[in-house]
């Protein structure tokens, strides 16, 4: 942990983008709970995925009553508590492992309340690049908003499927790093179909931002990621990499590989 | 609306409240928020909420003297007889209101939580009445605690969902509910059963519930010849104790206690205490006062009674503490199961356990009013759903 100033990622969450713009490529965007299926699991899935072809990593941290979240990610979240993982600890194992992409910090608000003031420096020295903060919408506590909007770090904003047109330019003016477009209604988990009404979404969001636009939820099999990757800018996957991990770290790689592979072909 | 930040500030109390959900529930929040602003202006709908509470949920309630509890507490004890209400608790109160905001949005399918069963048999009878589609999330060891209610929904032709996350009571439901709702929320309406949950639900809920106090200040300078000395109610989410205290907020002189549950004790960590023992933070929807860890992980609660057993409280009653305008005292399950003997043996009247703490906490104050003083105590519901839970206890031996 002494010498993780040396392997703490430096790229910004723009850069990574500006340089997949130039090749035009597509960034795959993978999420991990901290602390599923273990902490160890967790550093080992978190180098891998780096090798594997992952752009941004999002680490989740795991709550107690997570109520964005599917079946899969409630599970893993309540595995990874019963570790004693919290979200300093889940900062511990992003400083362990060797990662050169940029870090997302994927959490409920009341874990970061709890953490106290000085949690989001702890975050930037840990190599976290930006934070989403899943049940903190645009105008909900413009206190803890601007706390984070000036905190240095990425602030990820999500636009849903139910978003007015004219709310959408507001959170992504209010945003940074990215936009999480959340392709379909309903709770993170595994689904089969691609989502339909996706190309239109996101040229809505492009008549109003600049900023990178990523899509997830339900995206689970390299073909889903294929077809997304042909609208978005990013794909995020993330409930069909832990149920994968759940299994194996290799299982979880494997399945990463396989969409980097649909996605770049 | 929804681009208008300072209007986040009419979601508060205090500090106390907010919207902290999903985006994707944003837009339906906003959609209930001026659904009900135009409602409440509507003579319409008032005049149709007034019928259905005075013609189907059976109100006014009555105001009960009780002449041999008042001579073991010491005072003059008046009780709010919510328990007389149809299905049997104060829950209904609240969705008869709902359910015509509902229907106003043309939502067809309700989702509710329940705990002890009473708001998710309130929502069930309502949804029968106005035809629409009732789901009921409840946790599994609520549903053996409270099997009667679980049956009751069933028959009135709701689908229960059984859940088997985490806890499994009131908090695991209503997480669950939320669930279904930001994947349904285009043509579903989710009744939250308690002044809890994001804003608007906090004073929409109040408001249903403010019928309770209205009537019972009424009551009170008619049957008592003035306004009562204390308000006492239980406090789980808080909807009864909120809905009892409203109209007397602006009395001084008149105290309102809120009584939480002490479960095992304070000091153990088996109770459902979140404003005498929990610190803020921000659960389903709202900041409030919760029991948590140091990491922010929400603890179980416990309590005897299905309907206090939540580890969190609504803003309101976070924010009347600290304005100190409302005290919060706490009973223990043991002293709360005294309560419920009492008032079945002392007045006639089989309290709802969750009803039983503010009896049994009247009852451990003995001495603290002189006789001529007056109390409103909420008797939030009746206690037939908890007979058999209680018979298996040995309470009479």
């Amino acid at each position: 942990m002494a010498s993780a100033s040396e392997i703490i990622s430096s790229e910004s969450i723009a850069q990574r983008f500006g340089a997949l713009r130039a090749e035009s490529r597509c960034a795959l965007v993978c999420y991990v709970t901290a602390g599923h299926p273990s902490p160890a699991a967790t550093i080992e899935l978190l180098e891998g995925l780096d090798d594997a072809g992952a752009d941004v990593i999002e680490i989740g941290v795991p709550f107690s009553d997570p109520v964005a979240d599917g079946p899969v990610i409630q599970e893993s979240s309540a595995v990874a508590l019963a570790h004693g993982v919290t979200l300093d600890s889940a900062l511990d194992l992003l400083r362990q492992a060797r990662i050169s992409v940029p870090v997302v910090l994927f959490t409920y608000l009341n874990p970061l309340l709890a953490a106290g003031p000085d949690v989001l420096a702890r975050a930037a020295d840990s190599g976290v690049a930006g934070v989403l903060v899943t049940d903190l919408p645009l105008g909900a506590d413009s206190e803890r908003e601007a706390w984070l909007a000036r905190s240095g770090l990425d602030f990820i904003r999500l636009v849903a499927p139910t978003t007015p047109d004219d709310r959408i330019a507001h959170i992504c003016e209010h945003g940074s790093g990215f936009v999480y477009l959340i392709s379909r209604m309903g709770v993170t988990g595994t689904r089969h179909d691609a989502p339909a009404d996706l190309a239109p979404m996101v040229t809505k969001l492009r008549a109003v931002t600049d900023l990178p636009i990523c899509a997830g939820f339900g995206i689970s099999t390299a073909d889903q990621a294929r077809v997304v990757s042909r609208m978005a800018d990013g794909v995020v996957v993330g409930s069909a990499i832990v149920k994968a991990a759940a299994q194996s770290t290799d299982a979880a790689l494997k399945l990463v590989r396989s969409m980097r592979e649909a996605m770049d072909g | 609306m929804a681009n208008n930040v300072g209007a986040a500030d009419l979601d508060r109390f205090g500090a106390f409240g907010g919207r902290y959900v999903p985006e994707t529930l944003i837009p339906a929040l906003d959609e209930l928020t001026e659904a009900y602003a135009a409602a409440v202006n509507d003579p319409e709908f008032t005049r149709e909420l007034d019928d259905l509470l005075r013609n189907y949920v059976g109100r006014p309630s009555p105001l009960t003297s009780a002449p041999r509890l008042s001579e073991e507490v010491g005072a003059r004890v008046f009780l709010k007889r919510e328990d007389l209400n149809h299905t049997g608790a104060h829950k209904i109160n609240n969705t008869v209101g709902q359910a015509l905001l509902a229907r106003r949005m043309g939502k067809r399918r309700i989702i509710a939580e329940t705990g002890a069963g009473q708001h998710g048999v309130a929502t069930a009878t309502v949804c029968a009445r106005f035809g629409l589609e009732c789901v009921v999330y409840m946790g599994e060891e609520d549903m053996r605690r409270q099997e009667l209610n679980v049956f009751r929904m069933r028959l009135l032709g709701a689908t229960v969902v059984p859940v088997s996350s985490g806890t499994r009571t009131l908090k695991d439901a209503t997480s669950e509910a939320i669930r279904d709702w930001v994947g349904s929320v285009n043509d579903s309406h989710y009744i939250i059963g308690s002044v809890v949950g994001p804003a608007p639900y906090p004073r929409i809920v109040r408001d249903m519930q403010a019928v309770i106090g209205r009537e019972a200040r009424a009551q009170m300078i008619e049957q008592a010849g003035g306004l009562p000395k204390t308000v006492v109610a239980c406090v789980g989410g808080g909807s009864n104790a909120m809905g009892v205290f409203h109209a007397f907020i602006g009395d001084g002189d008149v105290e309102l206690v809120g009584v939480e549950a002490a479960g095992l004790g304070l000091d153990s960590t088996e109770h459902s205490a979140s404003l005498s023992r929990g610190r803020p933070g921000v659960l389903h929807g709202s900041l409030s006062y919760l029991l948590q860890d140091e990491h922010g992980q929400i603890l179980p609660a416990h309590s005897v009674s299905a309907g206090l057993d939540y580890p969190g409280v609504g803003p309101e009653h976070a924010y009347l503490m600290e304005l100190r305008r409302a005290t919060y005292v706490s009973v223990t399950d043991s002293e709360a199961l005294g309560g419920f003997l009492a008032l079945s043996r002392l007045e006639g009247i089989i309290p709802a356990l969750e009803s039983a703490h503010a009896v049994a906490w009247i009852k451990g104050n003995r001495g603290r009013w002189s006789d001529d003083d007056s109390l409103l105590v909420c008797i939030s519901g009746r206690g037939d759903k908890d007979v058999s839970q209680v018979s298996e206890m040995d309470l009479l031996s």
